[in-house]
């Protein structure tokens, strides 16, 4: 299906002080790709992303949404595919509950209120916390926040998920089931993250991102196991293939 | 520092109020907006002179407390927030109308009469839209004003100046508890960076206001607010309406105390 083609051409982006965030970045991603975007802090990954929803638009360069320009006349149909998680839940969390803030997004696209509220239920039963329907989003711990705006992406059913490092500040549990949440969306995603082990777990392709410009883009079997070229963007391998400290096994 | 936190749970008090499920919380937010109109508007219009006649209207408050369930400590609290304000545009009535009346054998100034009446009349209308809030919550509320066809972007702008304000006082609460774990032993912060700390808030602010809009328009907002489908105006609420207006309206036509008064004494004579 070419429509859930992403394509990114020639992409560069400076803020309003004049710091190039984004140089010359070029990439597709089909229907059903898996891709992390990985990169030291400063990188430009969630930048990078900023662009690609519309939030941002590109000094030079454009994106496309199938076979559509992101501009801000076609945002609102873009929007309507592309759901993105953001990296500080705090942002997205707005509404006086946990429930409402779910149907923040299925509300805005005037479906009815049944239909409303059986997404909702999907989407918190989904990340698992549909206890926490009726509480205050504020009073929220870290992990349960981050939940919380999964959920309030995925009850508006995008065909491409975006997110911003979605496993940080969770619990070892929580982090495995966003992981198996992850696993469990068919359609496209494009995850930023430090936390390479779930990349490793969630994504067959990995982008590397260093000062704005792309370093490598491949398999992830085989880019996350380049000590060199990782350790030359300021990363490190995943300690999932790292040589194991306690029992000595060799992996690498 | 503590107290602090305490304030920002306390701005977040009147939104958790709202969501109990009391029988004055489930009637329709319109009626209770019109309802607390029609209070207010009753009770400004009394003349300056009169008090006596003003208290029937403590009635209402007082049963919404009891029905919806409400502290009444946090609650009176913010009312009198705004008191100070009050008692600087009344406290020149004794000063400026001194001519005196007699009131049981006591020689009173006009102007303290006055003074009063202000005091209660506010007291009564600040009280009453507070306990809209509690018990109605600002997003039904935002709707009950758009039934009422008040324009979208003056809805809009009440419900987002509600939502920043938490945003702000967060920001701020962040960069103080920021500056006290690094400036230990000492009380508020020094006036030497003041002028950083209000320039950086306002910054943080903007900026972060500026993602939560971001947020909100990647969710498909287009400036209307949606809070799902509002219920229909049932009978109930119509009962509601009717009675209490009507009660109001009475209260105002006729001096109910007085009456009560006059009935007492005249079965005694
Ligand atoms: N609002 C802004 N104004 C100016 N420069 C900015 C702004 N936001 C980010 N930058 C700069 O742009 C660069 C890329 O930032 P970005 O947030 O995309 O990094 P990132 O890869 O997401 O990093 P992290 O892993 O820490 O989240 C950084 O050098 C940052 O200093
Ligand atoms: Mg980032």
């Amino acid at each position: 299906m070419s429509h859930h083609k992403l394509e990114v051409r020639k992409l560069r982006f400076s803020y309003p002080d004049g710091h190039v965030a984004v140089k010359d970045i070029s990439f597709t991603i089909h229907h059903g790709e898996a891709v992390g975007i990985i990169g030291a802090n400063g990188a430009g990954k969630s930048t990078l992303l900023m662009l690609l929803m519309g939030v941002l638009f590109p000094d030079v360069g454009e994106v496309l949404v199938g076979d559509v320009r992101v501009t801000k006349k076609t945002l609102p149909m873009i929007r309507q595919r592309l759901g993105m998680v953001f990296q500080d839940p705090d942002d997205q969390l707005f509404m006086p509950t946990v429930y409402d803030d779910v149907a923040f997004g299925p509300r805005n696209y005037k479906l009815d209120e049944n239909e409303v509220e059986s997404r909702v239920n999907m989407a918190l039963e989904l990340v698992g916390i549909t206890h926490l329907k009726d509480r205050a989003s504020y009073k929220l711990s870290g992990g349960e926040k981050r939940a919380a705006s999964i959920a309030s992406i995925l009850s508006m059913q995008p065909d491409v998920l975006i997110m911003d490092e979605p496993t940080s500040a969770l619990d070892p549990q929580a982090r495995r089931r966003v992981i198996g949440l992850l696993k469990s969306f068919e359609h496209t995603k494009i995850i930023t993250s430090h936390d390479l082990d779930m990349v490793l777990d969630t994504c067959k392709r990995i982008i590397i991102i260093k000062e704005g410009e792309i370093m490598a883009d491949g398999a992830a079997a085989e880019i996350l196991t380049n000590r060199v070229l990782l350790e030359d963007c300021g990363l490190e391998m995943p300690l999932s293939l790292q040589n194991c400290p306690l029992c000595g096994i060799v992996k690498a | 520092m503590f107290n602090m936190v305490n304030s920002i749970y306390n701005m977040r008090l009147l939104d958790d109020l709202a969501r109990k499920e009391t029988t004055i919380h489930k009637i329709h937010p319109l009626v209770k907006l019109l309802t607390t109109l029609v209070y207010v508007t009753a009770v400004v219009s009394y003349g300056k002179y009169e008090i006596s006649s003003l208290l029937p209207y403590v009635f209402y408050p007082v049963l919404i407390f009891a029905f919806a369930e409400l502290p009444l400590v946090p609650i009176m609290k913010r009312v009198l927030l705004v008191q100070p304000l009050i008692i600087g545009i009344g406290i020149l009535n004794p000063v400026f109308d001194n001519y005196t009346v007699m009131l049981s054998g006591m020689a009173i100034s006009r102007g303290w009469i006055t003074f009063l009446s202000i005091l209660i009349k506010s007291g009564l209308t600040v009280t009453v839209s507070i306990l809209l809030i509690a018990t109605t919550g600002m997003d039904k509320l935002a709707l009950a004003l758009r039934m009422l066809r008040i324009p979208k972007i003056f809805v809009l702008q009440l419900l987002l100046t509600y939502r920043y304000i938490s945003v702000l006082i967060e920001e701020v609460l962040r960069m103080m508890r920021a500056y006290s774990l690094r400036a230990p032993r000492q009380k508020g912060i020094h006036r030497s960076v003041w002028g950083s700390l209000a320039g950086q808030l306002i910054l943080r602010t903007f900026e972060r206001a500026q993602r939560i809009y971001q947020s909100m328009s990647l969710r498909g907002f287009e400036g209307e607010y949606n809070t799902g489908e509002p219920t229909p105006v049932s009978f109930r609420d119509c009962i509601y309406l009717v009675g209490w207006n009507l009660f109001f309206i009475i209260a105002r036509i006729y001096n109910i105390p007085m009456l009560i008064g006059l009935l007492i004494t005249g079965v005694i004579k």
